[in-house]
């Protein structure tokens, strides 16, 4: 399975591939990791009249914290360069716990934290992640910047905000509030696998052992990630009990619509999606409500 | 003293090309000139050819050539059957429908290849398939075996009456008598499904017709060079001696590179000829899916009769076999099929009503297990739904109805793959299974751990299996052995390698026949300009028939060696020994003579060869068994599954083999792990999936699932032997074993871990979607 | 049609410079121009793994790069580990337990291993799940190639590499 032609233009700044987008609009995609874009190029299911590489884009790879604790990513960064950061794990522990579930080594080599996002796969955990940490994520083009939050970021399967003249340049995660908790659970088939379903969980607590604020994200639900308001508006201001956890669980299925494929029947994700909110909502409050969640 | 090679664990002769990136794969061949292939493949499963406009793709830069079945004039023809029941066998209806080189009237197959495209490079040949205007009127497809069988269905081939291929009873004993006597009878319905042998190469030749020597080089991957060069040679009007195919390192094979002939080998030795240059046509993975042949569907309708303390009475298991669009290999794996249902057990009286099924959908060949797992899976469900039902541990049912010791060989009657009576050469079965509840701890685990385990939530579940496996069937293979003046041994046979060890375990029986380290005797296998006469690696065979004639030839050889050095160290042969490369005599080990000086002395380039004698230190030997050795074994599972997600961990998994004569354990036990990887594969995780348009829907790495090592528990194994006695070394096969028993195996286990009252589990391959809908009976998602 | 380009690529310590089109896929390039046959093509989607090759140290899959993407960067292939006569004490490992039966896998586990073993011998359940989840094997069940990723860091941590 060999790709179509297609002219390669490989920039050294981020002004040059701005300027190649601006000119070629739709006919350009943007090469980032490759990862998920040169398969589909082999298969010839993409057939890019011009490919525009970011690889020799440095600037664009780059793991920050300020002060308050702030992550800032660089959309190039690689994925395994975002597994063994310590920032990343002090200050997204989430993120830190997804990062190994994420395909494999060799994918993780060459796979950015950017390209995954922009790509807007429904089963990428990192687009669940980004909503349920409140992500927000800068996108550039010769018309200025942007700054996109992640839940308006993800319109449909493979389809994100981007315009065609755009970037992703760099992804923002707010910092940690304190008493806050996290989980990530995923159904597979093989360990490698994309999750039959998965669910991102993030939790606060407050300081009467309240639920302040509780977030489920789903993935391999839908067109996008999915994120179930009403059945975590449940927990919020409420003590947090086994059967409160495990009614949010249930309530979940109100508001997912996820479609059947090969691996997986509507109704067997819907369980799945129900067992899963509930691991996830369990080791999310436990951690929450374990001291020193302050640190890593 | 000399070392006793043969069952020793050796570690691998050819491994150090393979591991430095040396060894010579078909897609390495590099020759001047050499031009590249693609194949165009029709989208639809069942379409009309109306016609093929070539021309856009020829004024491609680039391309060399391109053609289509018209082009191919009196040369286009149905490849020639492989396996067809001889007229011997009564009452057999069979309907000969091969695959043919590219489409001609219509499509029968998603992937049918329509036209080849010759270029420069892949790349723009690929280019160039994009070119080709294709007008296909769209036919109604019949996937399903069952429905292709409903009088208003779609016919695959439009001059047969129906979509039936062929129609067998067999019998034995009156099955329909006994049935009235029994205390019990219990009836299921059964239903397997495809999958792919999914080698990690794919397929691929280069063809290269050479106009000045007038020689025909390929190299293809196939699992049987000699006849792919014998059929080409007769295909293409060539002397077999104008002819050398060389199958050279294999990366995998399973089955499916033993078809022949594949449509590709066809065009490409064709397009040489034809054009005088060297092509090259590599598959890729997603050519592979259609391409390549598949394995395993099969509906049945079963019947077990027995006593009520568990006696089985008689059997009856009337099935469809899926053979795809075209059936060129027969009936070898629904009779495998058949063969395998009777197991290790001694059932009397048997019938079993088999129609072969064309369907719209690759073709059917033999993967690893080759229609044995389907049967193996038949009985043992049977039994354990007998043993629930009659109230008798599953173990025990077993015991009750293995043969006993004492009636091999034994004639089951009915015949299998050879199309002679179906006989177990020897079998002790019971031990098998003690050692295998043993190294389980069977009855620790289900009397106080898996009580424990249920009291706690864990659904946790043991599974034990037995099983047979026919192996080692004819009709020959052959070997030459050959005493260099180095000293060293080169030794050729006709069967081909794809993995199994071949240059080791022959190596071995060579190296201790003749006296010498196992790492000096190098061996060819799999090209015809070396050994032209055999059939090649498939059915669990190698160790045992080509192995055979290897021991053969080597024993003819150290009778020439003994011979001369007798002569040359003026010893009688008694009180000579063969040791460290030399012939020394026994007493005076001072007084030797080197095998190579032997093999100079043997070849002289002054005097005289006496008439009725050969030059040289050298002997050819053919081995072709009566039929086929059994081998056989349990299998047993500890599995756990997560009651919420329907995920399954295998916990433990034991194997007891008896695979007769071990040549090399290190390379039996890589035999037993690879076939189980594979068995849980067909298990759990793979599945091919069609639509009922004939798509695959899922063609990829991506969606076919094969196992990582993430799912592949550690493997224990406990050898038993009992020797066949059908051949000197008394080896039995072991390619297939570890596939066989999985399935089986697997829904046991899986049943009793679930543990729910009414579950039973009569589907092969599962998946946690189907656990679900079989935990919370629910309808089963189309 | 694409304009051919040039590249210059290191691999196994050499230069080479050679003029390709920015579509040849980079298991494409290793394998025809520079004749290093030692990588091989399973999938060309990134799943199983033969292809694997180290990439300025890191492990990556060829067929998911255009060799055009080499450019200036470093390539370490299988050819680069050890010889026949002198093998890397991870291919000894393999041979020693049987790790490889049709061979067509391999160098993809040893290019993935590699860097495993090199940051650390002393091998946790993750360093082992790492060193192998990426890459698919039809014969061997694994089994072996975990005996032999295991063998290897013994043979590593003591003796150093050959």
């Amino acid at each position: 399975m060999k790709p179509a032609p297609f002219e390669y233009i490989a920039p050294t700044t981020v002004e040059e591939a701005l300027g190649h987008l601006t000119e070629h609009g739709y006919d350009a995609k943007v090469l980032a990791g490759g990862q998920s874009l040169i398969p589909m190029m082999n298969f010839r299911l993409a057939q890019p009249a011009v490919l525009v590489d970011l690889n020799k884009l440095a600037e664009l790879s780059f793991i920050r914290s300020d002060k308050d604790g702030e992550l800032r990513i660089g959309a190039m960064t690689r994925h395994y360069q975002v597994e063994h950061d310590d920032l990343v794990a002090e200050h997204a522990p989430l993120i830190h716990e997804a990062m190994p579930k994420i395909a494999t080594p060799q994918i993780r080599s060459r796979g950015t934290f950017g390209g995954s996002i922009a790509h807007a796969d429904p089963a990428a955990e990192l687009t669940a992640i980004c909503v349920a940490l409140d992500g927000r994520f800068r996108c550039l083009s010769e018309r200025g910047e942007r700054w996109v939050p992640a839940k308006e970021f993800f319109l449909g399967m493979f389809t994100s905000a981007l315009e065609p003249d755009e970037i992703l340049v760099e992804i923002a995660i707010p910092p940690r509030a304190p008493r806050t908790g996290w989980a990530l659970e995923e159904a597979v088939r093989r360990a490698i696998d994309f999750a039959l379903v998965g669910v991102s969980a993030v939790v606060t607590l407050d300081a009467q052992d309240r639920c302040e604020r509780a977030r489920l994200v789903f993935l391999s639900v839908g067109d996008g990630p999915v994120e179930t308001v009403k059945a975590t508006e449940m927990l919020v201001g409420k003590e947090i009990t086994p059967d409160l956890i495990r009614a949010a669980a249930e309530a979940v299925t109100a508001e997912l619509d996820p479609s059947a494929d090969i691996h997986a029947s509507v109704k067997y994700r819907l369980h799945l999606a129900r067992v899963l909110a509930r691991r996830a909502l369990e080791k999310a409050f436990a951690r929450a409500a374990a001291p020193g969640t302050q640190a890593a | 003293m000399m070392a006793k090679l043969i069952g020793k664990r050796i570690t691998r002769n050819e491994d150090p090309r393979l591991l430095t990136g040396q060894a010579l794969f078909v897609d390495d061949v590099e020759l001047p000139g050499m031009l590249h292939a693609a194949f165009l493949r029709s989208e639809y499963a069942h379409a009309r050819l109306k016609g093929i406009d070539l021309s856009a793709a020829l004024e491609r830069p680039g391309v060399v050539a391109a053609f289509t079945a018209e082009d191919m004039g009196d040369d286009w023809s149905p490849g020639p059957p492989l396996v067809i029941p001889p007229p011997t066998i009564e009452d057999v209806e069979f309907y000969t429908r091969t695959q043919v080189p590219l489409v001609k009237d219509k499509v029968r197959h998603a992937g049918e290849p329509l036209a080849i495209v010759i270029a420069e490079s892949r790349y723009i040949a690929e280019d160039a398939l994009d070119d080709i205007v294709v007008d296909l009127e769209p036919l109604d497809v019949v996937t399903n075996i069952e429905r292709a069988l409903d009088p208003d269905s779609p016919l695959v081939h439009d001059d047969l009456e129906s979509n039936i291929a062929a129609h067998l009873v067999q019998e034995k004993g009156d099955y329909a008598a006994i049935r009235e006597g029994a205390d019990k009878v219990i009836k299921r319905r059964i239903v397997i499904e495809r999958g792919a042998a999914g080698a990690m190469e794919n397929r691929g030749i280069v063809a290269s017709w050479d106009i000045k020597q007038q020689q025909l080089t390929v190299w293809d991957t196939t699992q049987s060079p000699i006849p792919i060069r014998n059929g080409l040679a007769s295909m293409f009007g060539l002397s077999e001696y104008q002819v050398r195919v060389i199958a050279p390192f294999v990366g995998g094979a399973f089955g499916p590179k033993i078809m022949m002939f594949y449509p590709e080998e066809v065009l490409l030795t064709w397009s040489t000829l034809k054009m005088g240059s060297p092509i090259k046509w590599i598959e890729d993975r997603r050519e592979n899916f259609y391409a390549t042949t598949q394995e395993r569907g099969q509906v049945h309708e079963v019947e077990l009769a027995l006593t009520s303390d568990g006696r089985i009475l008689g059997l009856r298991d009337d099935f469809l076999h899926d053979t795809g669009a075209y059936d060129p290999y027969g009936l070898t794996i629904p009779l495998n099929t058949q063969c395998h249902v009777l197991g290790p057990y001694e059932i009397p009286n048997f019938s079993s009503d088999l129609k072969v099924v064309f369907t719209n959908k690759t073709l059917t060949t033999p993967v690893r297990g080759a229609g044995r797992p389907q049967g193996v899976y038949v009985i043992e469900r049977m039994l354990d739904i007998a043993a629930r039902e009659l109230g008798i541990d599953r173990v025990e049912i077993r015991k009750r109805n293995y043969l006993p010791n004492d009636v091999f060989p034994y004639d089951n009657v009915i015949i299998d793959q050879a199309f002679e009576s179906f006989i177990i050469d020897s079998g002790d079965y019971l031990p098998a299974m003690e050692k295998a509840l043993e190294m389980i701890s069977y009855e620790k685990f289900t009397q106080e751990e898996q009580p424990k385990l249920r009291e706690e939530g864990r659904r946790v579940g043991i599974g034990v299996v037995s099983f047979i496996e026919t192996t080692g069937v004819g009709p020959y293979e052959g070997a030459r052995v050959t005493i260099e003046s180095s000293g060293k041994i080169s030794v050729a046979t006709g069967v081909g390698t794809q993995g199994q060890g071949h240059f080791t375990s022959f190596a071995q029986i060579v190296a201790e026949r003749l006296g010498v380290d196992v790492r000096d005797v190098h061996l060819v296998t799999g090209d015809t300009a070396q050994f032209h006469w055999g059939t090649g690696t498939f059915a669990s065979r190698g160790a045992v028939v080509a192995a055979n004639a290897v021991n053969a030839a080597a024993l003819i050889v150290r009778g020439k060696v003994l011979e001369l050095a007798s002569e040359a160290l003026e010893t009688p042969e008694e009180e000579l020994e063969i040791e460290d490369g030399v012939v020394r005599v026994a007493k005076i080990p001072t007084r030797y003579i080197s095998l190579g000086d032997l093999a100079q002395r043997s070849n002289p380039l002054r005097g005289a060869v006496e008439p009725g004698t050969e030059p040289g230190l050298e002997g050819t030997a053919y081995f072709g068994p009566k039929y086929g050795a059994t081998a056989f074994g349990t299998h047993a599972m500890i599995v756990e599954v997560d009651p919420e997600t329907m995920i399954v961990e295998i916990k433990r998994y034991i194997i007891v083999e008896d695979c007769g004569t071990i040549l090399n354990p290190l390379i039996v036990e890589g035999q037993l792990h690879g076939g189980v990887a594979l068995g849980i594969g067909n298990s759990f995780y793979e599945k091919l999936v069609f639509d009922d348009n004939g798509q695959l829907l899922n063609a990829s790495f991506a969606d076919y699932l094969i196992p990582t090592a993430a799912e592949i528990p550690t493997i224990e194994i406990a050898h038993q032997v009992t020797p066949s006695p059908l051949n000197p070394l008394g080896s039995k096969g072991v390619g297939e074993a570890g596939a066989i028993p999985v399935p089986a195996l697997f829904a046991q286990a899986v049943e009793n871990a679930l543990d729910v009252e009414g579950l039973e589990i009569l589907e092969s391959p599962l998946s946690p979607q189907r656990l679900f809908e079989l935990f919370h009976g629910e309808e089963k998602d189309a | 049609m694409s304009k051919a380009m040039d590249v210059t690529v290191t691999v196994n310590g050499e230069v080479y410079q050679k003029t390709i089109e920015p579509r040849l896929l980079l298991s494409d390039f290793i394998r025809h121009e520079l004749n290093l046959s030692g990588t091989h093509v399973g999938c060309e989607q990134g799943v199983c793994g033969a292809c694997t090759i180290l990439f300025d140290g890191m492990p990556v899959r060829s067929c998911l790069m255009l060799a055009v993407q080499a450019d200036g960067h470093e390539i370490r292939t299988v050819e680069d580990l050890g010889t026949m006569e002198n093998l890397h004490p991870l291919q000894e490992a393999f041979q020693e337990t049987h790790a490889l039966q049709c061979g067509f896998c391999t160098s993809g586990f040893l290019m993935s291993i590699l860097p495993v073993l090199e940051e650390t011998t002393d091998l946790s359940e993750e360093d082992l799940k790492r060193a192998l989840e990426g890459n698919l094997c039809r014969c061997t069940g694994y089994q072996h190639i975990r005996d032999a990723v295991q063998l290897a860091a013994e043979k590593m941590s003591s003796g150093g590499e050959s």
